[in-house]
């Protein structure tokens, strides 16, 4: 699932307090930022190119599995930027959201190559795409300090589609590599053993289908949240938790 | 005769700063708890242990038996309130995340039907270890129980109700796991043996005695009622001796047990379970010493949180 939740007013403080006090800090998040960026804009180029040219989605998940594994598994960093406090996000927000995006990548469409040809591969894929251009070109051009208004309108309202596309995508494909991982039996470890443990990844993947039910309502109406306080600046009397 | 003058105290929302509530004719002397009271009897769906009350939205609520006439606030008094939401009392929450693992284990020690193979229902392990493990499992809870009921002096009188269910969650799920495994028709028993058993267990007993020395000790600190913060001392108990090297050896003891447990049973559950344990306690210890060092200046050097020397 995407984008993290920053305050906007947040990160503009936390940046101004960066400018005078970090100026490497803010060197290096401004290169990462925008190398993601590149990085991301690259990836949808190849995916319009590969879908102009061969007319279909078949083979396009191959195409791009390179260059999608090497921008995503770099995202890690981002943890690290929560935990020495260059970023002002907490850690744990951050770490789920990055590795239920290299679970995606690493233990489903990598591993499970018989559905790298499905369509909802490509429709998370657009959804990630679209969603981390916005983000990372955000983050960009607020460290910039000139943050073009279409920027922050797209980051804060897209996510209402991309999120549930997104969602629907991952979910599918995840279903769908069901059948396989059963035959396979890969990634598991059946009794005895002298660990005395066992591990279906079987039931481990329907578990994690399961999990967007609480976490995906939650996610989803924090960016609202959000969106209506950073673009219509209004004082929400929020529920006290 | 003195005239006695009375505060008056309102209570606002923090967010709408709108008046909940108006008491006039507080005595000086009232202490918040009984300001709580007042003010359930306007609100009586906020029970006392569910308010906050505090003098700054942002801040920090105030203590029941903070008086009215030491805070610092005229002759009428601005408080603000939060729902602390529903809350249970520590005593019915802790029977409740233990009760749960001695029963749940007994379930897959007799192997109730369903759980494994319908050729195993009711069936028993061949393995001594099997056996050992669920007596020193349910030792463990009732001991905890016990203590409980009979031992433990809480500070706080309430948690709130998500706790209940998150902690009870974590325990009941966390016993259920380790049991399946520990009970499986399929489980094999520790690579060594009846040694590794055996010391194990011997390691598990002077654990389980240790833990319960110390809760002993820590309550003896405050027995004669007050609520106030003492240094605990190693006693003429041998267990207690611990007390010259860590803040917190009813932690220590516990972390030992568990990790006996794991010995004793070779069950990566079971390891995990101590893991996850171990960091909370850790994290727990870490934060009593260093409010016993900022508390008391003459705190020994010599100890650490929970590890002698190291952690």
């Amino acid at each position: 699932m995407a984008s993290s939740e920053e305050d906007v007013s947040a990160e503009d403080k936390e940046n101004n307090r960066k400018k005078t006090k970090r100026p490497f800090v803010t060197a290096w998040l401004t290169v990462y930022n925008i190398a993601m960026t590149a990085g991301w804009m690259v990836l949808a180029v190849a995916m319009i190119r590969f879908y102009i040219q061969k007319g279909t989605h078949k083979g396009l998940y191959k195409s791009i599995s390179r260059t999608l594994k090497f921008f995503q598994t770099f995202a890690l960093l981002e943890i690290f930027h929560c935990a020495f406090g260059m970023v002002r996000t907490s850690v744990i927000v951050t770490g789920v959201q990055v590795c239920s995006r290299i679970f995606m990548v690493w233990f489903v469409t990598h591993s499970i190559k018989q559905i790298q040809n499905e369509e909802s591969v490509v429709l998370f894929l657009v959804a990630w795409t679209v969603t981390e251009i916005t983000r990372y070109s955000f983050y960009t051009f607020s460290l910039l300090n000139h943050l073009p208004y279409f920027i922050k309108w797209a980051r804060y309202n897209l996510f209402i589609v991309l999120y549930p596309v997104g969602v629907a995508g991952e979910l599918l494909t995840i279903y769908a590599a069901l059948p396989y991982v059963r035959k396979s039996g890969m990634l598991s470890v059946r009794l005895p053993n002298k660990y005395n443990v066992s591990f279906d990844y079987y039931i481990c993947l329907i578990i994690v289908m399961l999990s967007y039910i609480p976490l995906f309502p939650q996610l989803f109406f924090h960016m609202l949240r959000q969106r209506r306080k950073v673009l219509h600046g209004e004082v929400m009397v929020e529920k006290e938790d | 005769m003195s005239r006695v003058t009375f505060f008056e105290v309102e209570i606002l929302d923090p967010k709408t700063k709108g008046q909940l509530c108006f008491l006039d004719k507080v005595e000086p002397h009232a202490t918040i708890g009984e300001i709580k009271c007042l003010f359930h009897k306007a609100y009586p769906q906020w029970y006392p242990s569910r308010q906050a009350l505090k003098l700054d939205p942002k801040g920090k609520a105030l203590k029941d038996d903070e008086i009215l006439q030491n805070l610092p606030v005229g002759t009428t008094a601005t408080l603000y309130f939060k729902d602390l939401g529903p809350q249970v009392g520590w005593t019915m929450v802790f029977l409740s995340e233990y009760a749960g693992p001695l029963f749940i284990y007994l379930l897959f020690y007799f192997r109730l039907p369903y759980i494994y193979r319908h050729k195993h229902a009711f069936t028993s392990s061949p393995y001594p270890a099997v056996t050992l493990a669920c007596v020193c499992h349910s030792i463990h809870y009732i001991k905890r129980l016990v203590e409980t009921i009979f031992v433990h002096r809480f500070s706080h009188g309430t948690m709130p109700l998500r706790n209940i269910v998150r902690n009870c969650l974590y325990y009941w799920g966390f016993a259920a796991w380790l049991a399946y495994y520990i009970n499986h028709p399929l489980y094999t028993p520790p690579y060594y043996g009846n040694k590794q058993v055996n010391y194990a267990l011997a390691m598990f007993v002077i654990c389980q005695a240790g833990n319960f020395s110390i809760n002993l000790t820590l309550n003896n600190l405050r027995s004669d009622g007050s609520k106030a913060r003492k240094i605990p001392y190693p006693t003429k108990n041998p267990f207690t001796w611990l007390f010259f090297f860590v803040s917190c050896p009813n932690y220590t003891y516990e972390a030992g047990a568990w990790f006996s447990f794991t010995i004793m049973t070779q069950c990566v559950p079971v390891g995990l379970f101590t893991l996850i344990g171990f960091i909370q306690m850790t994290i727990w210890a870490k934060g009593k010493h260093y409010t016993y060092i900022r508390e008391f200046k003459e705190y020994p050097d010599l100890r650490m949180p929970i590890i002698p020397f190291l952690l």
